[in-house]
């Protein structure tokens, strides 16, 4: 069953588009260094509106994990079981993102490994960001 | 004085709570707690059970109906109300004849409904709709009397579960994932996000303090369900159940692996009710009357990201355990009975070190749990079951810490001293404690 197919408001537009062409982008604060995601309206640090995107490094690493296994979310069900990692972006180890770490058998997922971004088609038109373990 | 925001003490800075000492807790009571409402049984609706449970607190008060001039009704706490609104989520079923003929008394209790329903609530010139759930409620109800909006405050809790799997409607049965659940929901990261985030802050802990899960949740877990089993009112006391066994709790299902079923509450159909009054008035009631020495609400800290991590648990956390300590009086080490929610079992670790109860620092809970937690010991932890041992009842914290204070817990009572406690139905980054003591200050 696919995943979920996330839909784009005012706020995350930038970011989904940014998705569609295979770039990973974050929040990033004019007035401060800080970079968020995901999205804010202002920045988590000084408050500004004045808020633009960065393109990432597009790499991380693992955190931790769980395996879920009773799922409420009707589209995944029929995946279960499947990894939910935890990655930590490299530019700024306070961004996180999840990850189905696809082909990476349930329970021997490395932590600690490095990963870098992929992107996963979930409808026609459509990417999500998603990791792999970098060999 | 509350807060600029009205009444919710949920800051740091606010100092020692200026009421302190002046409100008591003066009865609790408790109705059946089932699994379920099989949606025919008039006698076990959840109207039914809210008027049971006040009955029983007022009489453990001493109170009659006719004497209660504030009425707190918190009326819905459905086990899975974002998957679906009580109404939708249940199996079809018909109305019955009036009082039961909608939703309210059935799945939900108004005050308005308790108002026309209970006999005896003649007095009531104060009830507020629309009460906080019982970790802010009971602060609400504190504050209520404490304010003079009324004397005799009934403050009553619902706990309610239907037939079915619970969390599966709504937005959890679309293909699309809108608003705050495009970060997570496309991954399946849903179930509760602070199911997720505790998960991943214990197995962060686990990493970063060299242990495993199952050696940090299973004393913590079997030491729940034994104090449950001598919780007179519990869900496994009252329903047939014989203790879990470290094997069990091992061999459990998993649901967010580690996490397997018993790190999660049972959902049930309950309802509890507390008796406050001032101190002045609780002299003359039937209990000894346990003392509110502060209440906080408020959060502790918002995650970063995607979730939050470990440090920002317990950053939150240590902020969370300064308010209650700085609105209370107390100090860690004058901090007798604890008990922190814990609907899901990565809460209780991390409040223990936050809190630093009986010295628990960072780091330190994987080898306090290897010690003696037992009621019977020297570091009785969640005396009194909690939601683990007794059911999703979110009680248990509550009258335990009064049942400690007064003296009487029974099996359960420590062995301890027991005249200050911290209780709390606080979920993950919440701030909803409420502190006791058994004298005025």
């Amino acid at each position: 069953m696919p995943k979920l197919i996330p839909v784009p408001d005012d706020l995350s537009k930038p970011f989904w588009d940014a998705v569609n062409e295979r770039k990973l982008v974050v929040q990033s604060c004019a007035d401060c260094p800080t970079l968020q995601y995901p999205p804010k309206p202002t920045c988590l640090d000084c408050g500004s509106e004045n808020l633009g995107w960065k393109e990432t490094s597009g790499r991380g690493r693992i955190s931790t994990y769980v395996v879920m296994m009773d799922i409420h979310l009707a589209r995944r069900v029929e995946d279960q079981p499947f990894n939910l990692a935890f990655i930590e972006l490299d530019d700024d180890p306070k961004i996180n993102f999840y990850s189905n770490l696809p082909g990476v058998p349930v329970r021997q997922v490395p932590i600690g490994a490095a990963v870098e971004v992929i992107f996963e088609e979930v409808a026609p038109g459509q990417l999500i960001h998603e990791w792999k373990i970098v060999e | 004085m509350t807060t600029e925001t009205g009444w919710r003490r949920d800051r740091k800075g606010l100092g020692v709570w200026p009421h302190q000492g002046k409100v008591a807790i003066t009865g609790w009571g408790m109705s059946p707690v089932d699994r379920r409402w099989d949606g025919v049984s008039m006698d076990r609706t959840l109207g039914a059970f809210c008027i049971l449970a006040a009955q029983r607190a007022l009489e453990d008060a001493g109170v009659s109906p006719e004497e209660v001039d504030g009425l707190l009704q918190c009326p819905n706490n459905m086990a899975g109300a974002n998957g679906g609104s009580s109404a939708s989520w249940g199996p079809y079923r018909p109305y019955f004849p009036p009082p039961y003929d909608s939703e309210d008394g059935l799945t939900v209790v108004t005050g308005k409904w308790m108002l026309n329903n209970m006999p005896g609530l003649t007095g009531v010139t104060y009830a507020p709709e629309a009460l906080p759930d019982i970790g802010e409620g009971l602060g609400f109800a504190a504050e209520a009397v404490a304010t003079g909006k009324c004397e005799v405050a009934l403050y009553i809790y619902t706990a309610n579960n239907l037939e079915g799997r619970y969390r599966r409607g709504g937005d959890n049965a679309r293909d699309y994932a809108e608003g705050p659940n495009q970060w997570n929901f496309p991954w399946g990261a849903n179930t509760l996000s602070l199911q997720i985030d505790g998960t991943i802050c214990i197995q962060q802990y686990c990493a970063r303090y060299g242990t495993t899960w199952e050696e940090l949740m299973a004393p913590l877990i079997l030491t729940e369900h034994r104090n449950g089993m001598m919780t007179s009112w519990g869900f496994y006391a009252t329903n047939g159940a014989s203790g879990l066994t470290t094997e069990d709790y091992l061999a459990s299902r998993p649901i967010a692996w580690p996490a397997r079923i018993w790190d999660y509450d049972r959902p049930v159909n309950a309802a509890g009710a507390f008796v406050l009054t001032t101190a002045e008035r609780a002299k003359d009631m039937r209990q000894k009357p346990v003392y509110v020495l502060n209440h906080n609400q408020g959060r502790g800290n918002v995650a970063r990201s995607s979730y939050l991590t470990l440090d920002e648990w317990m950053v939150g956390k240590r902020n969370i355990a300064e308010m209650v300590y700085e609105g209370s009086g107390l100090r860690a080490q004058d901090v007798d009975i604890f008990n922190p929610y814990d609907g899901f079992s990565p809460f209780m670790p991390l409040a223990l070190e936050a809190f630093e109860w009986h010295g628990v620092k960072e780091g330190e809970a994987k080898d306090f749990v290897k010690g003696d937690i037992s009621v019977e010991g020297p570091h009785p932890f969640l005396s009194g079951g909690g939601n683990l041992g007794c059911g999703r009842t979110r009680t248990a914290m509550y009258i335990d810490g009064i049942e400690q204070l007064r003296g009487t817990a029974g099996a359960r009572q420590v062995n301890v001293k027991a005249e200050t406690a911290v209780v709390a139905y606080a979920p993950a980054m919440s701030a909803a404690y409420l502190t006791l003591a058994s004298s005025p200050p």
